[in-house]
């Protein structure tokens, strides 16, 4: 994998890519929200409500799976320095927060209806909204800085010590036995859920993590155009003095 | 170790010298719960109710209140550049400066919280408890502090910012802390709860100097 570590590397294999991930994205999404929606049954117990389980699942293993993405890349930042990792772990935070927030607001959506309270302070709900925070907090800590790379430090050292929320809220509905139902899809012995809810569900997943890659890719290729032009417009201030100093400026 | 506790006398000298900032949090601690019979009423038996929380998040915001100065007036005069090439580990004096801070203002702390449990209608039993549980909550919130207070260090409006990252970290001390509290009002066994808050002392006091140092460097760099 080391070998798209170097960013214009990366910005060709990301333009190839992003087209994929988003017709990916289109075509499963549609689809899964139309089984989501038209084609699987209402559950037995909850009704139609059920159907927010489409959006609030995924929602909820991206909001997981983007910060473990964060910690990972702040790791490889800060042990090997590589400055595509904060690149990758800054552009995919803003749509983590996102993630986790529209997992709040399914959430409590489905909670009015099936619980008859739009929140509680329930082990799983609780985690999550600290992490709806982590995302918060890393975002604040990295645009505080005038000095960018500091930013960039500062909040991958957050990033790695927030990441003990993750498993606690993967496991907060075993360890804790509170109103959130326990874990049905990713468990031991197979999902617990019928295939005609399974599919869409699953459908939707995959949707939402290709529509994750595709946002993901238009925003590092941004991040990394805005770093060239940064670059160029610093060696065009210094052309007037230092021209003989550097002439081949490296960024 | 003996420039270890050189460090330590230096980071309580200036802490002493300074003593108006640990007061003041003290000051904050008491005011900011005593608001709370005026704001929910003086019924003893719904004070008795929220006492431990009341005292548990006023502790945490007091707490708050010191974080920021941990490093940065050391950063701001240059000391702590000298520190970092001082022949002692960063991690040391990160260490000297949270047992430092917790002396000088974790400790004035615990100290007053049994004004605030009688104040508060705190059954007696749970005072033993609710000093105990401050005893060992309130140094893990010194070295989690520490982490906190070398990420922002050089960051504008770092104060606000530091309440922001440290409050989600705080969470898990504040629910075992309030829990063993409780479970001492009610006659329980307060015991597991003071040892989970003792793991989270030990993992916080294990990683805070190494992680904090590690912030440190960077702020220095």
């Amino acid at each position: 994998m080391f070998h798209i570590a170097n960013p214009n590397r990366f910005r060709k294999q990301a333009e190839q890519i992003q087209p994929w991930a988003a017709g990916v994205a289109l075509a499963t999404l549609v689809g899964g929200l139309f089984l989501g929606l038209f084609a699987s049954p209402p559950d037995y117990q909850q009704g139609e409500s059920v159907r927010i389980m489409y959006v609030h699942v995924p929602a909820a293993w991206m909001a997981l799976g983007v910060y473990t993405l964060i910690a990972v890349a702040s790791g490889l930042f800060l042990v090997w320095k590589y400055p595509l990792a904060d690149v990758i772990a800054r552009s995919a935070a803003p749509i983590g927060a996102a993630f986790t927030f529209v997992t709040l607001v399914t959430g409590a959506l489905w909670g009015k209806p099936t619980w008859g309270t739009w929140w509680v302070w329930d082990a799983r709900l609780t985690s999550v909204l600290v992490l709806f925070f982590l995302y918060l907090g890393y975002l604040a800590l990295q645009n505080a800085f005038e000095d960018g790379p500091r930013g960039a430090k500062a909040a991958a050292v957050l990033a790695l010590i927030g990441f003990v929320n993750v498993p606690i809220i993967k496991w907060s509905v075993e360890w804790w036995h509170t109103l959130h139902q326990p874990a049905s899809v990713l468990r031991l012995g197979g999902p617990s859920i019928h295939p005609s809810m399974l599919l869409p569900l699953l459908l939707m997943a995959t949707g939402f993590a290709a529509y994750f890659v595709a946002l993901l890719f238009i925003r590092i290729r941004s991040a990394l155009l805005l770093r060239k032009i940064r670059a160029l417009r610093l060696v065009r201030a210094g052309a007037g003095t230092h021209s003989e100093e550097h002439p081949h400026p490296n960024p | 170790m003996k420039r270890f506790l050189l460090l330590l006398r230096r980071e309580l000298k200036l802490g002493l010298r300074h003593a108006n900032d640990s007061l003041s949090a003290v000051f904050f601690f008491l005011l900011a719960a005593l608001l709370f019979p005026f704001g929910v009423g003086p019924e003893a038996a719904l004070l008795a109710r929220i006492a431990a929380g009341v005292i548990w998040v006023t502790a945490l915001l007091a707490a708050m209140l010191s974080f920021e100065r941990l490093f940065q007036t050391d950063y701001d005069d240059g000391s702590l550049d000298l520190l970092a090439v001082a022949p002692v580990p960063l991690e040391a004096v990160v260490l000297a400066k949270s047992i430092a801070h917790w002396l000088t203002t974790g400790f004035p702390l615990l100290v007053a919280s049994p004004v605030l449990a009688l104040l508060l209608q705190l059954p007696p039993q749970a005072i033993g408890t609710l000093m105990l549980a401050m005893l060992i909550g309130t140094p893990t919130l010194s070295c989690l502090g520490a982490i906190g207070a070398a990420l922002v260090l050089g960051a504008r409006r770092g104060g606000v910012l530091l309440s922001l990252l440290l409050l989600p970290l705080l969470v898990p001390v504040l629910i075992f802390g309030v829990a063993a509290v409780e479970a001492g009002a009610a006659g329980l066994d307060a015991t597991p709860r003071l040892a989970a808050l003792g793991g989270f002392l030990v993992l916080a006091g294990g990683f805070s100097p190494w992680v904090s140092a590690v912030a440190l460097r960077q702020a220095l760099e």
